[in-house]
């Protein structure tokens, strides 16, 4: 006989908020009529994600001491919790963009799996074994695919949808063969005991474990974008209708980073030597594929996707020296960064909607003078990538190199700060777009015809990223103490 | 408020405004009148300031700390030392003079260039006042990103290349100097200037020199100049050779020389004789230079090496010296970018094949650019005299050859601002001038004059600034100590 599990329902309540509003929303594809269809649904969408943040803020004061729930199945501490308070921020962000510039068909679905890949994230930085790992990873990912298609009129957003499905899968199989692996090697699936038993067994350098190890590093690579699994990056970000990309850029990225640091503290330290180097070994990858593929690069959802690689690469610096600093700066990192490039891309979508085509650096230009708080904003966020202190990216920036300082790799100091200089052509290149073209090279016409769309909520989202982000620098001191609470949580 | 808030207000009055004028809006004249009114403020504050100076106590005045980022021990720590208030003083001058400019002649998009030109400020300001290693960073690089933008939107036809290349070149300077801040505030356990402790790091003494020689320029990282010099709106011009170069300069007083007291000395005859070459070599393109600007920005780099070369002479007097020549410099620069300026819009050119005769008709402007220019080649009695000839002392007391170079290039100073001044002023008419070209107006002379007088007077009284800069007038005791 089957002994259900005690389940600690509140530690799950950011699921349940968002699943709830999924449901909703979908029920809304049938039963409101098309004229509300829109409203209906996007509202369902933001409060859900409003009460996302609400449940994970209680969480987070209400979990001091992080133990796990639920037959062992999943996390409820800080570190989970503060990672759902970055995602469902920007998937509210996502929501207001996306009421203004999804298309009409399939909106309440669009919204319900908006919801759902949101709950799924949420689940998936709070995961304590390698089954609900891979499940919730399933869950979003496959929520995340049909977003991507979901503008299918389009051949791009189909494409992205295809492209995202099949090298998506690919990062699936080659984690879940590795999660086989591990299992194969220790007998054990969570994250504590896998670790355990490595100890105990003396499995220590087993060929089966490190293969298995090497493997989820791929799997998880895959939804970080992190060079060299990020072929699939450029196309889907470009082809996805932008504010999914939007979300895709910041949340995904966020869900990716932070489980991974849990999950290769708590099942291998022993490995350490191994994944701190191969971890380090990619984000060097990503530092340069992505700021130099970025050079190039004239359509700007592209330039931005390969700019989201490079902060991969940056991330990954706090990430692979698996140490408390390097936790606390990643998490700080991942603030001001989901906040910018969300913003940016929602800027992008902005733009898109304008001229009815995409979006490159020549028909960028203008675009600063005439929508200014936009143009601004994307300047902060530019200026703010490149590491200039105006925004929290700056301190990002400090934080992760100190952190590879602290652990002894001043080389890593050396590439990033390299990679930093690399990457300013390109920001100082959108920027130069936005302002600085000779007023008889706009060739700009909208074809709409007449003022752009007032946006409002595009607007306020775009407001709210531009406050995160030059407010992450303002208040790094209280920012700091949160991730510093958040990374208590993990066994360094 | 107490006077000690004053330093705080000085960096973020300034930058609060900015944000008022690009958020309020306001009609052109009156985003003109603000910004100029801000600027003036400043200058009030400041006066307020220099007023209650203790010049005599050693130590940081109007100090204020705040933790930052606590677990890095960063902190929000400004402060004033002697030469830190003349060089802001010469930062607020300097902005009201030029943000007048821009209002006199009516830049376009006035919102987005006043609250640009405020921002500049506030980052100068705060560059100078940083007590804390990692916020000095912030600063000196948040003065790059209003002049990217203001040189590449309201700069001349080579514009873009010009703004682009002044990033990549100071930005690669600026992230050796953060690695090198990294390590260095991590290996002493605090990122605080006032406080901390000194390395021997020589590496390390290197990565802050790199920039800090960037930004002055000396040779040879000045590949930047010409082309920003020669393209920015002249008040920026004017802005960045009177003001942001001396942040190079100021960099390596406070930071490079202070806090690596052996590498300094190690490396010091090779960065004296780089200083001496930029010294040289900026004086013969001065010369050389077929342009009004061009000849100006050659000559403010021979400056910057002049003053490099008093800060690693390493002797009381050419410290003294080299603080008043920052200032004084910085004020020839200045009002001689914005005569530049002037007299651009009257001929549409700064060539001086196309220039020349304009003294005839143009009394104002001839007095102006002669007594600038004069003041300018160092003739006895002016404030720049007083500030080579007292780098030129400190670094006989080094060797005897530094100061026959630095002798040398008195005359060579000579040459090309004589050559400047009679090639735009006398000689036979120049094709672009015409007689429409009318004489300096009301608002023009008001924005030189001040400048002018103010180099007057120092060079009346030059040890208001030279038995001014360091604590009890010791400086190179008040370095070795820190400044503390």
């Amino acid at each position: 006989m089957i002994h259900p599990p005690t389940i600690d329902w509140f530690s799950i309540s950011t699921i349940l908020v968002l699943l709830g509003a999924s449901g909703i929303a979908l029920l809304g594809a049938v039963l409101v009529p098309q004229a509300h269809r829109r409203v209906f649904a996007a509202t369902v969408a933001g409060l859900g994600s409003a009460g996302g943040i609400v449940t994970s803020v209680w969480l987070y004061v209400d979990s001091a001491s992080g133990h796990r729930v639920i037959a062992d199945g999943f996390y409820r501490d800080r570190w989970t919790a503060l990672a759902q308070v970055i995602l469902c921020a920007t998937a509210l962000g996502t929501v207001l963009v996306s009421a203004e510039h999804i298309p009409n068909d399939h909106i309440a679905e669009y919204f319900a799996l908006l919801l759902a890949a949101l709950a799924g994230m949420a689940f998936f930085v709070g995961a304590a074994n390698l089954m609900t790992l891979f499940l919730s990873l399933e869950w979003f990912s496959i929520a995340l695919y049909v977003m991507c298609a979901i503008d299918y009129d389009r051949e791009g957003s189909l494409e992205a949808g295809l492209k995202y499905l099949v090298i998506g899968s690919f990062g699936s199989a080659s984690l879940l063969f590795g999660s086989a692996l591990v299992y194969g090697a220790t007998n054990r699936i969570g994250f504590v005991e896998i670790a355990h038993a490595v100890g105990r067994s003396g499995l220590h350098g087993d060929v089966l474990l490190v293969l298995g190890v090497a493997m989820i590093v791929a799997g998880l690579g895959f939804k970080m974008s992190a060079a060299p699994f990020h072929m699939w990056t450029p196309d889907v970000y470009e082809g996805a209708p932008t504010p999914v990309t939007a979300f895709m850029s910041s949340a995904t990225k966020v869900a990716a980073l932070v489980l991974t640091l849990r999950v290769f503290l708590t099942s291998f330290p022993q490995e350490a030597h191994l994944w701190t180097w191969a971890f380090a070994g990619i984000a060097v990858a990503s530092l340069v594929i992505g700021n130099f593929a970025a050079l190039v690069q004239r359509n700007v959802k592209r330039l931005l996707a390969y700019s989201s690689i490079s902060h991969a690469g940056f991330m990954l610096i706090g990430l692979s020296v698996g140490t408390a600093l390097g936790g606390r700066a990643l998490m700080f990192y991942l603030v001001p960064y989901s906040a910018m490039a969300f913003g940016s891309f929602a800027i992008v979508a902005a733009r898109e909607r304008e001229l009815g085509e995409p979006v490159t650096l020549d028909n960028l230009a203008g675009f600063g003078w005439e929508r200014p708080f936009l143009g601004v904003a994307m300047w902060f966020f530019m200026f703010g990538f490149a590491g200039l202190p105006l925004g929290g990216g700056f301190v990002g920036k400090f934080y992760v190199l100190a952190a590879a300082y602290r652990h002894g790799w001043t080389w890593l100091v050396i590439v990033g700060v390299l990679a930093t200089l690399v990457s300013l052509y390109y920001y100082l290149g959108v920027v130069r777009a936005l302002y600085m073209r000779p007023a008889e090279s706009l060739r700009v016409a909208p074809v709409t015809g007449g003022a752009p769309a007032r946006e409002v909520l595009l607007h306020a989202a775009v407001g709210m990223a531009l406050t995160v982000s030059v407010g992450s620098l303002v208040a790094v001191g209280p920012l700091i103490t949160l991730a510093r609470h958040a990374a208590a949580s993990l066994p360094f | 408020m107490t006077v000690a808030d004053l330093t705080s207000v000085l960096v973020w009055l300034p930058i609060a405004a900015a944000a008022a004028i690009w958020i309020l809006p306001l009609s052109r004249y009156a985003t003109g009148s603000l910004a100029v009114l801000v600027s003036l403020i400043e200058v009030g504050l400041w006066i307020e300031q220099a007023i209650r100076f203790d010049f005599h106590g050693s130590g940081l005045k109007f100090a204020q700390e705040t933790p930052w980022i606590k677990d890095l021990h960063v902190s929000y720590h400004v402060g004033e030392y002697a030469f830190s208030l003349w060089l802001v003083g010469l930062t607020v001058i300097a902005m009201a003079a030029c943000i007048g400019y821009g209002f006199w002649v009516g830049r376009d998009r006035p919102r987005a260039y006043f609250g640009l030109m405020l921002f500049l400020t506030g980052a100068t300001v705060g560059v100078f006042v940083s007590q804390d290693l990692l916020l000095f960073y912030a600063f000196f690089e948040a003065m790059l990103i209003p002049l990217y933008i203001l040189i590449g939107v309201w700069g001349g036809p080579g514009r873009i290349g010009a703004s682009i290349k002044l990033l990549l070149y100071t930005m690669t300077g600026s992230l050796v100097m953060l690695a090198s801040i990294i390590v260095f505030g991590l290996k002493a356990g605090t990122f605080d200037l006032a406080n901390g402790p000194t390395s021997f790091s020589r590496w390390l003494f290197l990565g802050f020199m790199l920039a800090f020689a960037l930004k002055a320029p000396l040779f040879p990282f000045h590949g930047w100049l010409p082309d920003a010099y020669r393209e920015a709106p002249p008040e920026v011009t004017a802005v960045l050779s009177g003001v942001i170069a001396k942040a190079g300069t100021y960099g390596m007083l406070r930071i490079a020389i202070t806090k690596f007291p052996e590498p300094a000395h190690f490396y010091g005859t090779s960065i004296m004789g780089l200083a001496a070459v930029t010294l040289v070599y900026a004086s013969v393109l001065a010369f050389r230079a077929p342009d009004f600007r061009g000849a100006v920005a050659y000559s403010s780099m021979a400056y910057s090496g002049l003053i490099a070369l008093g800060l690693f002479a390493g002797k009381d007097l050419a410290y003294d010296g080299a603080v008043l020549q920052m200032v004084a410099h910085g004020l020839i620069s200045v009002s001689l970018f914005l005569i530049a300026g002037m007299v651009e819009r009257r001929t549409t050119t700064g060539e001086f094949a196309l220039l020349g005769g304009m003294a005839r008709g143009r009394p104002v402007l001839a007095t102006l650019l002669m007594t600038t220019g004069i003041i300018s080649l160092a003739v006895p009695g002016s404030a720049a005299f007083a500030g080579e000839f007292l780098i030129l002392a400190g670094s006989y007391q080094r060797a005897w050859w530094w100061a026959v170079i630095g002798a040398g290039a008195i005359v060579l100073a000579a040459m090309y601002m004589l050559r400047l001044i009679s090639a735009v002023l006398h000689q036979a008419r120049g094709s672009t001038v015409s007689d429409a070209a009318l004489d300096l107006r009301p608002g023009e002379i008001a924005l030189v004059v001040p400048l002018v007088a103010l180099l007057l007077t120092l060079s009346a009284w030059p040890a208001a600034i030279s038995h001014h800069s360091f604590a009890g007038d010791v400086p190179a005791t008040a370095i070795k100590a820190q400044f503390k």
